[in-house]
């Protein structure tokens, strides 16, 4: 049996759906991308000024055509992030500002450097499905920000990435660089690698950028992530079913759009829901209320059979400490239970803005505790214990015995030293250590075992040369060098 | 009686009744009550108020929201009067506001100019993704002692130096002040820019623009 935690019963879940379409037609969606209001218009949507009012049947042949599972590939093709096949997969939370810096603490702006780092750590540990589009780089010119931070990832990473586009147009050369990696269009839509998470802006409404980009990612058939983001008590209602509400009728409109530009172009019912404290305003992503929204959001969009996502492993703590730990685990922990296909956030601190190795070694501790869970309690011998009795007899000499031997690593997840279960006095006598500290330690280890998995020469050309022209494009002029390229990539002339 | 006036006004603004802020704003032209002094005496300090606990952390933005709207109310109510008397409500400042070109979170800003508006000083909402020459024409056509500039984005941040240029070539500078905000903006990024100041929050912003204007 695995565990599985719900918030909504069934009526509920109806009832949340009901009003959802009834939004999608009164107030209607405010939809500001002119491609995506026209796709409406003329599947029978009233359009007029900027509000489309979505009739539920121009909804429903959405939710007919969106694909119920597809998976993201790695880099040598094979599906390593599966949507909608009732497993819990996790990676890094995108796109933060700064980095901790491990010695002084600072937050700082992150740099190539910093990205690369994240991505190397990341790829080190079994526990992320996906790599993500970790920090912004602060070295690069902002014209190129978005296109530079899927280059170094493709570039360090074998393993599928989440990103995102920054600007309306900026999905464009961002699919070029994933079907050169990918070795064409066709090859990318047949294993697409990235997943590409698009936000409406709460409440009710696509703007110019997150319509276009839907629409023009529908058409590249390269998955997206509708990261409908309800801030409880802000920009949607206070209510936690409320904001449910809303965050469907986001999220089915998206699908309208993105499945009338392209049928059977694959999306995820994504999410990064949060309350808004009512001190600051600020929008916590370790709040437990962020979790249990992400956790019935996920439940709606499971309940239409669609693949899920949501936004849980992040803490608002500004350094690797208590607070972080705890907050990283409930939510890592609800959004498993919850069943999320996808859970983002890893490695956050301070309201998704920073991003820390350290906190995501921590982390991959928390994901793998998880991961346990969720394989719950198992029967892999025959009798549940009596032979074991039987064999250990008399005097209980379990530690001797075969089946212990042949089973303990799959009855107990392993940690790593960043979990401390020495004896008081080895604890004392290797330096009293804490979290943080080990953290460090660990980081270090995994930087240094860390071996690229360098693709093809041609293909490396080709995403260079891409990167080039797109600097130049932006009135970049050529960069003198290509921050964060590996030593071994042939940088290549203009 | 006047006293119990102020203090039903007062006692409005904190319950951010804005119904029955506008009733005794009626009731006090009724009776012949100075608008200048009903703002003064009687809203004004419901705001501080709820200002001053909301700053100690015992208020929360609802109700600072509710207040502030009940204040406007009221205001609304007074402002027929303090025309024909041709007198003007003091404001602490204008102030023009927007989220940068390209750039579409506005809930920080939007933050921001509730709490500046409740705390005495007009402004201006120019909404979200304001081209930078917006900025310019509305800083001139309202007056603005501050221009003030949001941004979200590591790449529409460079927009609210553009902001500063624009306003330096129009020869509103130094005069208009900028201050500028936004999840990544630090101050070190505000003094490369050559803005007047920087704020982290939304109370900082308003102890920022009372600086800025010298209140
Ligand atoms: C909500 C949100 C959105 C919503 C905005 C909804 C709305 N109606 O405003 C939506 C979904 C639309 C959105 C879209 C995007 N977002 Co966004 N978003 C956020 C989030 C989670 C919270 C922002 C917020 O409202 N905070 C609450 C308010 C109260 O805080 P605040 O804005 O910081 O404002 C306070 C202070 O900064 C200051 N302040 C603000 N303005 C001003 C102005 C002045 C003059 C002064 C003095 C002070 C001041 O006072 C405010 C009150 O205390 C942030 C994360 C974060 N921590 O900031 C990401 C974040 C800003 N977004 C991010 C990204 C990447 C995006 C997208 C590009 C995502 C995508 N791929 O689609 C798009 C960009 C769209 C665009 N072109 O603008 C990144 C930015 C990374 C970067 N490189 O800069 C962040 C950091 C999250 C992340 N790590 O991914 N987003």
């Amino acid at each position: 049996m695995r565990p599985n935690l719900e918030l909504l019963d069934g009526r509920l879940v109806e009832r949340v759906l009901g009003e959802a379409f009834e939004l999608l037609l009164d107030p209607g969606v405010r939809v500001q991308a002119p491609e995506a209001a026209d796709l409406l218009a003329a599947a029978g949507a009233e359009v007029r000024g900027e509000v489309a009012r979505i009739p539920g049947s121009v909804v429903r042949a959405a939710l007919e055509s969106a694909p119920r599972a597809f998976a993201l590939h790695d880099r040598s093709g094979e599906p390593a992030v599966r949507y909608g096949a009732g497993v819990v997969q996790f990676d890094p939370g995108s796109c933060g500002v700064h980095v901790l810096d491990p010695e002084t603490l600072e937050h700082r702006s992150s740099r190539s450097a910093d990205l690369v780092r994240l991505v190397q750590v990341a790829e080190m540990l079994p526990e992320y499905a996906a790599q993500s589009t970790a920090v912004i780089c602060s070295d690069v010119p902002a014209a190129i920000g978005d296109l530079y931070r899927l280059f170094l990832v493709l570039l360090h990473s074998a393993r599928p990435v989440v990103t995102g586009a920054f600007t309306a147009g900026g999905s464009r050369a961002m699919v070029e660089l994933l079907a050169a990696d990918a070795g064409g269009a066709e090859a990318l839509a047949e294993r697409p690698r990235a997943v590409f998470d698009v936000c409406p802006s709460p409440p009710l409404t696509w703007s110019a950028f997150g319509g276009r980009n839907l629409v023009d990612l529908a058409r590249a058939r390269v998955p997206v992530q509708i990261v409908s983001m309800p801030l409880a008590g802000g920009a949607a209602p206070v209510t936690l079913i409320g904001s449910v509400v809303q965050h469907a009728a986001e999220s089915l409109s998206g699908i309208a759009i993105h499945q009338l530009a392209r049928p059977g172009s694959p999306v995820v019912w994504g999410g990064a829901p949060a309350i808004l404290d009512m001190r600051s305003g600020a929008t916590p992503m370790g709040a437990v209320e962020t979790a249990m929204l992400d956790v019935a959001c996920a439940q709606v969009g499971r309940s239409l059979g669609l693949p899920t996502h949501g936004y849980l492993g992040a803490t608002d703590a500004k350094v690797v400490d208590a607070q972080a730990g705890l907050e990283t685990a409930t939510g890592a922990f609800l959004g498993g239970l919850g069943g999320i296909d996808l859970v983002s956030g890893a490695g956050m601190l301070d309201f998704l803005l920073c991003q820390s190795p350290e906190k995501l070694v921590v982390d991959a501790e928390a994901i793998g505790m998880v991961q346990r869970l969720l394989r719950g309690i198992g029967t892999p011998t025959e009798t549940l214990a009596v032979a074991a009795f039987a064999a250990a007899r008399p005097e209980g000499r379990f530690l001797e015995l075969d089946e212990t031997r042949r089973l303990f690593r799959e009855e107990q997840r392993i940690p790593s030293k960043v979990i401390d279960r020495a004896s008081h006095q080895a604890w004392l006598d290797g330096g009293a250590v804490d979290t943080f500290g080990r953290a460090r330690g660990r980081v270090e280890q995994l930087l240094a075992a860390y071996r690229r998995p360098a693709p093809a020469p041609d293909v490396e050309a080709a995403l260079v040369a891409i990167v080039r022209r797109e600097a130049e494009r932006a009135g970049q002029g050529e960069p003198a060098e290509l921050p964060g390229l590996p030593a071994d990539v042939a940088v290549g002339g203009g | 009686m006047t006293s119990e006036l102020f203090a039903a006004m007062r006692q409005s603004i904190v319950e951010g009744d804005a119904d029955r802020a506008e009733e005794l704003a009626a009731r006090a032209l009724g009776e012949g009550m100075d608008p200048l002094a009903a703002i003064d005496e009687g809203y004004v300090p419901g705001l501080r108020h709820v200002g001053d606990h909301f700053a100690i952390g015992e208020m929360f933005l609802p109700e600072m929201m509710l207040a502030a709207r009940a204040m406007k109310r009221a205001v609304a109510v007074l402002e027929p009067e303090m025309a024909r008397r041709a007198s003007r409500r003091r404001v602490l400042g204008r102030v023009v506001l927007g989220t940068v070109h390209g750039d579409i979170h506005e809930i920080g800003k939007n933050l921001v100019g509730m709490m500046l508006s409740a705390s005495g000083f007009e402004v201006h909402d120019l909404g979200v993704d304001v081209p930078f020459e917006r900025f310019v024409e509305k800083a001139r056509e309202v007056d603005a002692d501050i221009v003030g500039v949001s941004a979200l984005l590591t790449t529409t941040m460079v927009g609210q130096r553009s902001v500063v240029e624009a306003l330096r070539d129009a020869g509103l500078r130094p005069r208009v002040k900028v201050m500028v905000g936004g999840a990544p903006v630090t101050r070190g990024w505000a003094e490369e820019i050559g803005a007047d100041g920087y704020s982290e929050d939304a109370v900082g912003a308003v102890n920022l623009a009372r600086q800025l204007v010298g209140a």
